[in-house]
Order: structure tokens, then C-alpha cells, then sequence
């Protein structure tokens, strides 16, 4: 044992942790992807929402786990059980209402996180596979709350299974089968509630925590946007130091610590104060049984899902089959995949972007927001023609792009990121 | 010894073994997928139901379960049914040629006998249950809801305001695209209803139709 080859190698330290790099290159990794991973020194508030996701998620998988611990996934037991970890259990309120809330915050923290990338163009070249693996995330999500969702077997949890699986209903031929299978009964049953736990708490979250760990990899592969949206690799120092780029540790790992107490301040106010949040969060026909034969006076998703609720009901049936909806709904995420190639404008980042751009983005945020509105609403009045209107701008926001961002005019973009210091 | 490395032969006998590998995974793949298929107990849970709707007065409607799923019965008076031709112009399939009810149960009734009317209660739009609202022209029977001008009575929808008429007709320009579906079912007495089981009918093959109708 007198002489160890590696020592030479003045990065490798001694003691316990040089045995580990020994063996385990977990020094590399802290240097390669936190302590000497060199991000743009200008990030602002709007980069506090990747890291968010980050924590939303941890909390997702802590509470949830212990959430198990006392949840019964059967159509007998699973209502009393929730209820149980409400009443009986030590801190089951506060743990329950956790992970509730944490669906909510990470559906927030996500969708700020997504208009981020189309603040600043994060989705561009050479950044669209992450742009892609995020989406995938995005639809992972969805599933993983809508089947969240159904386990507490309350009458909404039932009725939202029931109008959400009929959709695959909608599909020509394979229709009725697929309806059937999903289920696994005629109607949504224990069998259904069982399997949709088994997805909800083991399949999904690996699934889940496998394409955050892509997307990390694949945005320290590429390096980070800025909201200048331009290169940093470009000017280097004589170290070789990116002069617009400082270590994500200990710089962002500070900043972002910033971000975190801010957010959970609101956070725990939500879970201590307004857990239900007037309806929003957690539905108030959700604290009744699972009643299949009395369908609640009005049927509304959460409120995370209800922009893409609200253009399912905005197209009405066509001969003969009310696919179309689903179809428009389906189109509504599967666009989201192709923006990267949508834009086509020269310049990344809205700093630099013409008017058309900053009034397209404007008009489709507040498009999406009523589309929010209306698919909490009752389908009567002016919801359904708002819906309709909004649908349309949303799908113009994604399929005209081509076409407004080439003719939009462009400010000239500077070498160096901007802002203090 | 050869040096040379065959390619084509190694090319080969890779795609050989990935597509062998490949057919070994499809087939270990059909018993997962197949787990998921209703099991033999919800199968079993399927069965035919008896009602008796003798106690039924008219105007009155009976809920009832058949595999899960919400049955109406509902007794019209004969009034009701005299006037079901009246409102074709409101309707979205008045023959009833786009949707779903067994050959045996036709026209404007949609019934075995027209006085009582056997339908699911599943919107045929998302598969919510409409309420019955009976009355005709009365607008406001359903608290909160506007029934519209020349209400025929029937079933509204609470989820996303689709309209049927009291034989299940759904109202043109509704989210849903279909009239209410109509289970098989025949009369085992004069109310006595069994859901799930094909009307008998006067030929031979009386058990392979009600088997059928179990199936279905």
C-alpha cells in the first residue's frame, strides 16, 4: 500500500472521501454538476422555478411515501382511510394536506417554470431535447395527479375517473375495449382505484424521477439559458472561466435558497390556513363517498387541469362522435413538444423580440388563463363561447408561430449577458 | 486462424437474436397486460338483475344497478308517450339510428312497452348521470337550471348541460352525441323487468341469445 498512483492527482483528497473517489467518482460529480457547473450570472426571479420543481417533487415523494403508510387502496376502505389519517393518525392532517397542497404548488411552479422557456426561448437550439424531456414530465404529471386524484375515493375523485377514462371511450374501434381494460370492470371499481394506486406510487414516481434526472443531464450537458438568451461559452477568461458564468454552487444554490423560503412561506400558509383553498386545491364534493349513482351537480377537474378541460368541452361532437374534443384536448400538449421548431425567430430571448411577439405571448397567457376560468365554470352563458374563442387562441399562439416570428422585427442582441454587476 | 471479421454473418445472427429476444418479450408482456382485462369476479358480478316495478306510479322513476352502472326506470303516462313524435325537430337523432339499443326496442318509445321507459343513466357525452326532469314546460323544475322554452320533459345533464327527452333522445347542438343507451332487457312478468337479458325470441336459439345478452 505504499504507493498509490492516483495520489499524484492534486484533486484527490485524502481520508475518507478520497477513498470513496477511489471507487465512486463522487467528488467529479459535485465539481461537474454543482461547485464548477457554470451557469449564467444574470439569472432572475423567473429561475427560482427549476429548482422549485425540485423541492415540490421531494416533498411529493416524502409525503407521499408516509401517506402509504395508513392509505387502504381498496373502493371499501380508501375513503375511511384518508379520514382516518385526517383524524387518528399523529400529524396525518399536516402530512395529507402536504402532498395535497404539493400537487397544486408543483402544477404552479411548472407552469411558471414552462413560461420561463418561452419568456427567454430555453426551448431553442440547442436546448429542444431538454425542452422535450420536460414536456415529458409535464404529461407524467398529469397522469400521476389525476390518479392522486381518484384515491381518495370521494364522489368527485369517482366522477372525475368516470368522465376521464370515458374519454379513451371516444377513440374509434379500440374504443369500448380500452375503456374496459383501463378499468378493469364495466365501471370504475376497486379494481380501478387499486390499479391507479399502484401507478400513482410506484411506476409513475420512478418514471417521474427518471426524466427529472434526464433533463438535469441533458441542461448541464447544454449549459443554462439566460433571459438575454444568449451563449456564455463564447467569452472566456485566461482559465478558462466563462466570464458571464459563475458556479452554481455556492452562487445559486444561495440565490435559490432565496426562492425557497419565499416559497414556503406561501406554501405553509396555504397548508395552515386555506389547505382546501376555497374549493381549488381540494373540491368540496370530494368530502363525500364515492357514490356511483349520484353524480355531483357539477363536474370540474382541479384546477390544474381545467385550461385543457375547458377545450374539450369547447368543441362539440361531430358526426356522430364526440372524439373531436378529445382530439383538440390531446393537440392542446402534444404542440408543446414542437415548439422548439415552431420559433423561428433569430433571437431567443423576448428582450430582444419585436412587438408581435411579446403581444402574441400576452394574449395566449390570458388565453389560457380564462380557459382556466372557464372550465371551472358551468358549461352555460358566455363560458362556452369564451372557451371556443380561447381554444382558438391558443392552438393560433403554437401554429402560427413560423409565421410571426420571421416577420417580427428583432432588436440587436448584445455579445455579453446584461444587467448589474 | 482468420482475422477477418464477417460482418454480414455477425449482422445477421445479432438481428437474429434481438428479433427472437424481442418475440420472447411481446409474448412476457401479454399476462401483464392481460392482469389488467375485468377479472373472472367482476365478470361474475355482471350478471342479469330483476326489478320489480309494479310500485312504480306514473311519472315516478326507479334508479337501480346493473353491473355498476345506473339503470332508469321510468313510468310515463300515457299522455307522455302519445306526444313523444311531437318534438322531432329538437332532436339530434330522432329514429334513433346513431346510437345504442337493442334492435327489439324501437321508435319514438324507445321501449318494450312504452309505458316504461329502460335506459342507462350515463350521459352518453363523459358518463355522468342525467337527473330526470319530467314535467313538461316547466323550465325551472331543476333548481338553478333553465330548461329552455317548450321543455318536453326528460333528462338533463348536470355536468355539461346535455338534454334528452323521456325516451333518452338527446337535443341537437348538445355535448352529447348520442341518445341514452338502452340495455337489453325484457319482462319476466307485467312490471317485472330483468336487465341484462335479451328479449326470448320466438325461434330456437333461445339460450344463445341469452347468453349474449349477458356478455354484451
Amino acid at each position: 500500500m505504499a504507493a498509490a498512483p492516483e495520489s499524484t492527482d492534486p484533486s484527490k483528497s485524502p481520508g475518507l472521501l478520497g477513498w470513496i473517489d477511489q471507487r465512486f467518482p463522487l467528488s467529479k460529480l459535485w465539481k461537474e454538476q454543482v461547485s464548477e457547473y457554470y451557469a449564467p450570472k444574470n439569472f432572475n426571479f423567473w429561475y427560482y422555478f427549476g429548482s422549485l420543481a425540485l423541492l415540490v417533487l421531494v416533498n411529493q415523494l416524502i409525503t407521499g411515501i408516509f401517506l402509504t403508510m395508513n392509505y387502504k387502496p381498496s373502493s371499501a376502505e380508501a375513503f375511511s382511510s384518508v379520514e382516518y389519517i385526517m383524524r387518528d393518525v399523529d400529524w396525518g392532517w399536516l402530512i395529507r394536506y402536504m402532498h395535497s397542497t404539493g400537487a397544486s404548488a408543483f402544477f404552479i411552479v411548472v407552469y411558471l417554470h414552462m413560461f420561463r422557456a418561452l419568456l427567454y426561448g430555453s426551448h431553442r437550439k440547442p436546448r429542444e431535447l431538454l425542452w422535450i424531456f420536460g414536456c415529458l414530465i409535464f404529461l407524467l404529471l398529469m397522469a400521476e395527479a389525476f390518479m392522486g386524484y381518484v384515491l381518495p375515493w370521494g364522489n368527485m375523485s369517482f366522477w372525475g375517473a368516470q368522465v376521464i377514462v370515458s374519454l379513451f371511450g371516444s377513440l374509434p374501434v379500440i374504443g369500448g375495449g380500452l375503456v374496459e381494460w383501463i378499468r378493469g370492470d364495466y365501471v370504475i371499481a376497486d379494481a380501478t382505484l387499486n390499479r391507479f394506486f399502484a401507478l400513482h406510487v410506484a411506476a409513475l414516481p420512478l418514471a417521474l424521477v427518471f426524466l427529472v434526472i434526464a433533463h438535469l443531464m441533458a441542461l448541464h450537458e447544454v449549459g443554462s439559458n439566460n433571459p438575454d438568451g444568449i451563449d456564455i461559452k463564447k467569452h472566456k477568461d485566461s482559465k478558462g472561466h466563462y466570464l458571464d458564468g459563475i458556479p452554481f454552487h455556492p452562487y445559486y444554490t444561495v440565490k435559490d435558497v432565496v426562492g425557497v423560503a419565499g416559497f414556503l412561506v406561501i406554501f405553509c400558509g396555504v397548508i395552515f390556513f386555506a389547505p382546501t383553498f376555497g374549493g381549488l386545491f381540494l373540491e368540496s364534493p370530494n368530502f363525500e363517498p364515492a357514490n356511483p349513482l349520484q353524480t355531483p351537480p357539477h363536474i370540474a377537474p382541479v384546477w390544474y387541469f381545467t385550461p385543457f378541460y375547458a377545450m374539450l368541452r369547447a368543441v362539440p361532437s361531430f358526426a356522430g362522435t364526440q372524439v373531436w374534443g378529445v382530439l383538440v384536448m390531446g393537440a392542446a400538449i402534444v404542440v408543446l413538444f414542437f415548439v422548439p421548431w415552431l420559433d423561428r425567430s433569430p433571437v431567443l430571448s423576448i428582450r430582444y423580440r419585436g412587438p408581435i411577439y411579446k403581444i402574441a405571448l400576452a394574449i395566449f397567457s390570458v388565453a389560457f388563463i380564462i380557459l382556466g376560468v372557464c372550465g371551472l365554470k358551468p358549461p352555460s352563458g358566455i363560458y362556452p363561447m369564451l372557451a371556443k374563442i380561447c381554444t382558438a387562441l391558443y392552438f393560433a399562439f403554437f401554429l402560427l408561430m413560423p409565421w410571426y416570428t420571421k416577420i417580427d422585427s428583432v432588436k440587436p442582441v448584445p455579445e455579453r449577458v446584461t444587467g448589474h454587476a | 486462424m482468420n482475422d477477418q471479421v464477417d460482418y454480414s454473418r455477425r449482422r445477421l445472427l445479432t438481428a437474429a437474436t434481438v428479433g427472437t429476444g424481442a418475440i420472447g418479450v411481446a409474448f412476457a408482456a401479454v399476462p401483464f397486460l392481460a392482469s389488467w382485462k375485468p377479472s373472472a369476479r367482476a365478470k361474475a358480478l355482471g350478471a342479469p338483475v330483476d326489478v320489480d316495478a309494479s310500485k312504480l306510479e306514473v311519472g315516478q322513476m326507479l334508479k337501480v344497478v346493473w353491473r355498476g352502472q345506473p339503470v332508469f326506470i321510468v313510468r310515463r303516462a300515457k299522455a307522455v308517450v302519445e306526444q313523444l313524435g311531437g318534438h322531432d325537430d329538437l332532436l339530434a337523432d330522432p329514429k334513433s339510428e346513431d346510437s345504442l339499443q337493442p334492435d327489439y326496442v324501437k321508435g319514438a318509445a324507445r321501449a318494450l312497452n312504452p309505458e316504461y321507459w329502460v335506459g342507462l343513466a350515463v350521459c352518453t357525452h363523459l358518463g355522468c348521470s342525467p337527473m330526470g326532469a319530467f314535467e313538461p314546460n316547466n323550465a325551472t323544475q331543476l333548481t338553478g337550471t333553465d330548461l329552455g322554452q317548450g321543455w318536453p320533459g326528460g333528462f338533463y345533464c348536470p355536468c355539461h348541460g346535455s338534454k334528452y327527452d323521456i325516451s333518452g333522445r338527446v337535443f341537437k347542438g348538445m355535448p352529447a352525441p348520442k341518445n341514452l343507451t338502452v340495455p337489453s332487457y325484457t319482462f319476466s312478468g307485467d312490471a317485472r323487468i330483468s336487465i341484462g337479458v335479451d328479449v326470448a325470441p320466438k325461434t330456437a336459439s333461445t339460450n344463445e341469445r341469452l347468453s349474449d345478452g349477458r356478455s354484451t
